[in-house]
Order: C-alpha cells, then sequence, then structure tokens
C-alpha cells in the first residue's frame, strides 16, 4: 500500500483530517529545507508537499514565485530537490512526500529517470501543475508503473466528466482548487467547496484536499468540516519569507501547529454528528 | 502546382496538436476557459457574418490587401532573384499584429467579453489590442514586462493614448515570457468577464490555429497578388520569427505548393556562440511552457533561459509549435541573422528602397539579401516585411552612438 493511501486510511480510522503544507525547495536556501520539512512533520503535518522551482511558475501567485526565484538563486534543480527529498527520507520512513511542479524540468530530467529517480529519493506522488490529463495520460501510467501517486487537480470550474478523467489516471489524492485564480489569491466560497466536494469524492473514489486559499485556522476548520485534507501553501511561505534566518523552522512549525490544533478540535466536536 | 500527390494538410488534431508539439499543457483551472474558447472559435470560424465582419474591418480599418511591392533597386544591388516585400509595415498601427487583434476582439465580442487584456513585449501586440479595444468600447489591460516598458517608453505612451491599462511585470526576467505569465494569472483570475489576446501562434490550443488562421490572410493575398506583380508565385517565402505569427500568416497558405521553399529567420542576437541569442529552433530543445510544447531556449535542469536580441519582438524564448513540427517535417527550413546583420539590412532597406523597416523584420531582408547573389535573376524571393521601423528609432540611433 502506498504511503500516502496508508495516512488517509489511518486518519479516517481515528475520523481526522490530513494536513498537507507546501513549501518550495530550496527557499529560503537549500540548508533550510530538511530542517523545515521536519519542522512541518513536528508541526503535525501528515503529508508534505514540495515545491519544485522552476522559472516561469504560471499558476502561481507572486508568494510562491517568490519563492522559486529565491531558490533558483541558490542554483536549486529537480536533481537537488530529489537528494533533498531522499535527505529528509533517511529520517522520516513515513511522512507521504509529494512533489509539486511543472512540466518542463521533468521533461528534461527525462520521464523515466525522474520516475526513477523520485522514487530512490522516497518521494511518493507527483502534481504536475500543467500537465492536465489530456496530457498525462502516458506520464500517469509511467508514475503508477513504479508505485508513485500521480495527483491530479479539479477546480470549481471543472465540468463532471473531469472528475472521471482523473479518476482514471490519478491516484493517492485529488486536490481541489477552491477557487478561481493562482495560489494566493483572495477568499474562498465554503458553501460551494461544500457542495462540489461530495459529488467530486463520489466519482473518483479516492480523499480529496482543498487547496488555494486557505490561510488561517478558522478556514481550515471549515474545509476540515468538508474535505479529507487541507493544504496550506502561500501563507507558510509567507511565514518563512517573513521570519528572521535563524527563526524559520521554529515559526513555520508553531504556525502548523496551530493549523493542527484548530483542524483536530473540529474533528473531536464534529464527531457525532454523523 | 504540383500538389497532386501531397495530402491535404489539416494540423492541428483535435486536440491542437502538430505532430509532437502544441496542445494544452495548462493548469485545471484554465480548462473551462479554454474549452469555451474552443467551442466558440470552433462555431465562428466558419460563421458567415463574423467572416464578412473580420473581411471589412480588414479592408477598412486596417486597409487590406496590403501590397506586394518589388524591391528593384536592393535586387539590383545584389545581382540575383528579385526581392518582394509583403507590405504588412502599411497596416494600421504599423504591423501585421492588428489582424489577429481584430479577429480575437470580434470574437471576445460575440462571447460577451467586455474586458480584453493581452501581454507585450515590444509594445506592438499592446498598441494593436488597446487599438482595437477602443474601437469597440472595450476595456483593455496590456501586461508588459517592466525591463521592456524602459526600452519601448513610446508604445507605452501610445497604449495610453488609446485608453488602456499598462500594467508593469516586475517578476523572473520583466519581460514578454513574464508578462505572458501574468496575463494568464489574469485570465485565470477573470475568467469570467475577460478575453485574452494572445499576440503569437503559440499557447494552449486554440490559440497557435487560432492566431494562425487570423494572420494567414497575408499568405492568401500573397497567392492572389504574386501572380499578377511577379508573373508567378515565389521561388521561397522568407519571413522572421520570434513567437512565429507572420511566418505562419504568410507559410500557412503556401505549405501544400510544395516547390516554394518556406525560410524562417530567427534571431541570433550578438552570435549563436554566445549564448546571447533568441533562436529557438536553431538551439533549443523541445520542452513545455505557456500551455504547449515545442522547441524551448532552456538550461540543462528544464529552467527557462533569458534571451537576447535587438529587436524586442523576437526576444521570446519559445516559438509557436506549428514552427516546431514544420522544422521537424523538413517542410520549413529556419536559419539565423545577428543583431548586426539585420542592422546593416535595416539600414539598406531605408536607403535602397525608401522603406524603413522593424527590426524584427529587417532579420528576413538580411537573409534574403544573404540568399539573394546566389540565385539566378529570374528566381523570386517573397519576404514578409511584418512592420515598420518607427518604433525603433531609439535603439538604431542608440546603436549609432547617437541618443535623442
Amino acid at each position: 500500500m502506498s504511503r500516502i493511501r496508508a495516512v488517509f486510511d489511518s486518519l479516517g480510522q481515528q475520523g481526522r483530517k490530513a494536513l498537507i503544507p507546501f513549501i518550495t525547495a530550496g527557499d529560503p536556501d537549500p540548508q533550510a529545507t530538511v530542517p523545515l520539512m521536519h519542522g512541518l512533520v513536528a508541526g503535525g503535518a501528515d503529508i508534505i508537499e514540495l515545491g519544485v522551482p522552476f522559472s516561469d511558475p504560471m499558476a502561481d501567485g507572486p508568494t510562491i514565485q517568490r519563492a522559486s526565484e529565491r531558490a533558483l538563486k541558490w542554483g536549486m534543480s529537480l536533481r537537488t530537490v530529489l537528494a533533498l527529498a531522499h535527505q529528509f527520507r533517511r529520517d522520516d520512513p513515513d511522512t507521504p512526500l509529494v512533489l509539486m511542479g511543472y512540466a518542463n524540468p521533468i521533461e528534461a530530467f527525462g520521464v523515466d529517470a525522474f520516475c526513477s529517480a523520485a522514487l530512490a529519493s522516497g518521494v511518493d506522488g507527483v502534481l504536475v501543475v500543467d500537465y492536465p490529463p489530456e496530457e498525462a495520460r502516458e506520464f500517469a501510467l509511467r508514475l503508477r508503473a513504479v508505485a508513485l501517486d500521480p495527483i491530479f487537480l479539479l477546480a470549481p470550474t471543472s465540468v463532471e466528466s473531469r472528475y472521471r478523467d482523473v479518476a482514471k489516471l490519478g491516484s493517492g489524492y485529488i486536490y481541489y482548487v477552491s477557487l478561481k485564480g493562482v495560489t494566493g489569491a483572495g477568499h474562498l466560497d465554503i458553501a460551494d467547496v461544500a457542495a462540489r466536494i461530495p459529488k467530486i469524492r463520489a466519482q473518483v473514489g479516492i480523499p480529496v484536499g482543498v487547496g488555494f486559499g486557505i490561510r488561517d485556522a478558522a478556514t481550515a476548520q471549515k474545509i476540515g468540516a468538508i474535505a479529507d485534507a487541507v493544504v496550506i501553501g502561500s501563507r507558510i511561505v509567507e511565514e518563512i519569507e517573513s521570519s528572521p534566518r535563524d527563526q524559520v523552522v521554529a515559526r513555520v512549525t508553531g504556525f502548523v501547529r496551530g493549523i493542527r490544533t484548530a483542524l483536530d478540535e473540529v474533528e473531536a466536536t464534529a464527531g457525532g454528528v454523523p | 502546382m504540383q500538389i497532386t500527390d501531397v495530402p491535404p494538410y489539416s494540423l492541428p488534431d483535435a486536440n491542437g496538436h502538430f505532430g509532437p508539439y502544441g496542445g494544452t499543457f495548462v493548469s485545471e483551472t484554465l480548462i473551462a476557459a479554454l474549452d469555451e474558447l474552443r467551442a466558440a472559435y470552433a462555431w465562428y470560424r466558419n460563421d458567415a457574418s463574423f467572416l464578412a465582419e473580420f473581411a471589412d474591418e480588414l479592408a477598412h480599418y486596417v486597409g487590406r490587401p496590403s501590397p506586394v511591392y518589388h524591391a528593384k533597386r536592393w535586387s539590383e544591388t545584389l545581382g540575383g532573384a528579385q526581392i518582394y516585400l509583403k507590405r504588412e509595415d502599411l497596416n494600421h498601427t504599423g504591423a501585421h499584429k492588428i489582424n489577429n487583434v481584430i479577429g480575437q476582439a470580434l470574437l471576445a465580442k460575440r462571447m460577451g467579453k467586455p474586458r480584453v487584456i493581452a501581454e507585450t513585449g515590444a509594445g506592438q501586440h499592446g498598441v494593436a489590442s488597446a487599438t482595437i479595444a477602443a474601437r469597440y468600447g472595450m476595456e483593455c489591460v496590456v501586461y508588459m514586462g517592466s525591463e521592456d516598458i524602459k526600452r519601448q517608453a513610446q508604445n507605452v505612451y501610445r497604449m495610453k493614448l488609446l485608453g488602456a491599462t499598462v500594467v508593469p511585470v516586475e517578476s523572473g526576467s520583466k519581460t514578454l515570457k513574464d508578462a505572458l505569465n501574468e496575463a494568464m494569472r489574469d485570465w485565470v483570475t477573470n475568467v469570467g468577464n475577460t478575453f485574452y489576446i494572445i499576440g503569437t501562434v503559440a499557447g494552449p490550443h486554440p490559440y497557435p490555429m487560432m492566431v494562425r488562421d487570423f494572420q494567414s490572410v497575408i499568405g492568401k493575398e500573397c497567392i492572389e497578388q504574386m501572380p499578377g506583380r511577379a508573373g508567378r508565385q515565389p521561388d521561397a517565402v522568407i519571413a522572421c520569427v520570434g513567437g512565429g505569427s507572420n511566418a505562419m500568416g504568410i507559410f500557412f497558405p503556401y505549405i501544400e505548393q510544395r516547390d516554394v521553399r518556406l525560410i524562417g529567420v530567427e534571431a541570433a542576437g550578438d552570435g549563436i556562440a554566445t549564448g546571447r541569442h533568441a533562436a529557438s529552433l536553431t538551439a533549443g530543445r523541445p520542452g513545455v511552457l505557456h500551455g504547449n510544447r515545442t522547441y524551448l531556449l532552456q538550461d540543462e535542469n528544464g529552467q527557462i533561459i533569458e534571451t537576447h536580441s535587438v529587436s524586442a519582438g523576437l526576444d521570446y524564448p519559445g516559438v509557436g509549435p506549428e514552427h516546431a513540427w514544420l522544422k521537424d517535417s523538413g517542410r520549413a527550413e529556419y536559419v539565423t541573422i545577428t543583431d548586426d546583420e539585420a542592422l546593416a539590412a535595416f539600414h539598406t532597406c531605408c536607403r535602397c528602397e525608401g522603406i524603413i523597416p522593424a527590426l524584427e523584420s529587417s532579420h528576413a531582408l538580411a537573409y534574403a539579401a544573404k540568399l539573394a547573389p546566389s540565385m539566378a535573376t529570374q528566381e523570386i524571393l517573397l519576404v514578409n516585411l511584418s512592420g515598420r521601423g518607427d518604433k525603433d528609432m531609439h535603439t538604431v540611433a542608440e546603436r549609432s552612438g547617437l541618443i535623442f
């Protein structure tokens, strides 16, 4: 069983929801990444999404683009991201790790070479933002051939036939983009999310995480009551950006712990509600 | 035309692929917008009233057909092939860009989108978009890299005069590719009321096909005009290639005429060997950027690298996917011209023909001037003079040591 599936199974038995923080590998510098990842786990992360820096992150907002630019200044590449993943995995055999990035660095690396290197580095899933299902069939099959989970996005604008398209190719979980726009944008419509998640879950048959626009414990609680997982990216990158270098890990860990506590509270109170 | 054994050219396929190139490499958040656009374009490309309005605008607002002009003195000086120029520089707003913008803006109107956005590098596509938005009473926002804004102050002012909002882009290399990223972000956020007018034959399906279709008026006119002007079709058609819209526009109607060579000219900047150039087809590798698979200038890690050309309109690290296909299939050839060669052709064209060409088009002229002497005097080269050089006065003056 994949590490991702194992985590969702175990959380499901406890009636808890997954917390999935995102950081960009190499931000604010490559030395910070592995300590930050351990800090995320210490703060209560169930799965980590690790961003692969790219020069042209079209689907991201300014916050994550700045993180990419900081990382690229250090010469980060897909190869060094995999090395950091491997380093993390040596000390943490359990927390699933999902790489999130854009197609071109993977194609430049070579898809087959990437699949084996990702597996060898302890990666569990891969989300390629600019590989929608219609362009990702071959890639998803190759990932699954080495037991890596291809993670796909769905959006409020996705028509229901697309739920079936991602269900055919995806595994691990679905990342539901909760609002129109780029990462780090505006406010999300909880009622709209609440209306769509059950439909998506029914069609895809795997857990559904929600991200984009989740910036605080209160929103995380509300989303946690609806979805299987809460993804937080830009808000954590902002924490990294605004922290003095020697406090980055402590501040990020503290932030994640706050979200975790809030998320577990809602589960406890919502526990009796069918 | 000896095309009896050639199957009709019918690319892209239904999913926007030109062989391995093209496609829809975008985030899920953009898929619905692209589906909406594809459906609308699939309908209107065959709609008589849409096509009639497009043709009427091209005739009476742009001033088409643009002439085909025999550059007689220059041809004589070179002592070889006869050079004919397709005068897109005479269009309203001074370049071929307006053809496509009218097509997309008419589509936006029919789709009920009152707001248009555009990316621009040199500012020509931005000016064309601002022009049409003014003409149709639409709100227009143009994204432009802050580096380009510094280099093209006059076009920025022009867009503002026309009522557009110019948004400086400070991310990445602060040039065209970053402006494109930013425009995509705007679109994904405001897709309900906004139409994204892409300026070249790149981006996700249907843009490469749609922009080509709108620009192919250039080549269609040439096919009609050449027999009257030159007695027959040309031996070769030459056009500069940045993103590649003026080249696709003139190449496309000639693709099935196999005896006509198609030659795309990329910007070699300071020289291919220096690494400071913008020649994606010549020196790049296939990859994925801005919604399509195509040749890209990238480092060994797949990061997009900064490009260089004296002509801002060619300064782009990718190229339209149909050019990638035409290159691989051998139907078109792609060559390069350096900044210095382009500037030399610029000056010659000014003095020999009384035409001030755009620096982009000067690349195509430079290659024609290189090729012509090796050909017979009855042979014919048709060059797409894609724009006029008024916008380049500053750049040329600076390169000659003058400051206005």
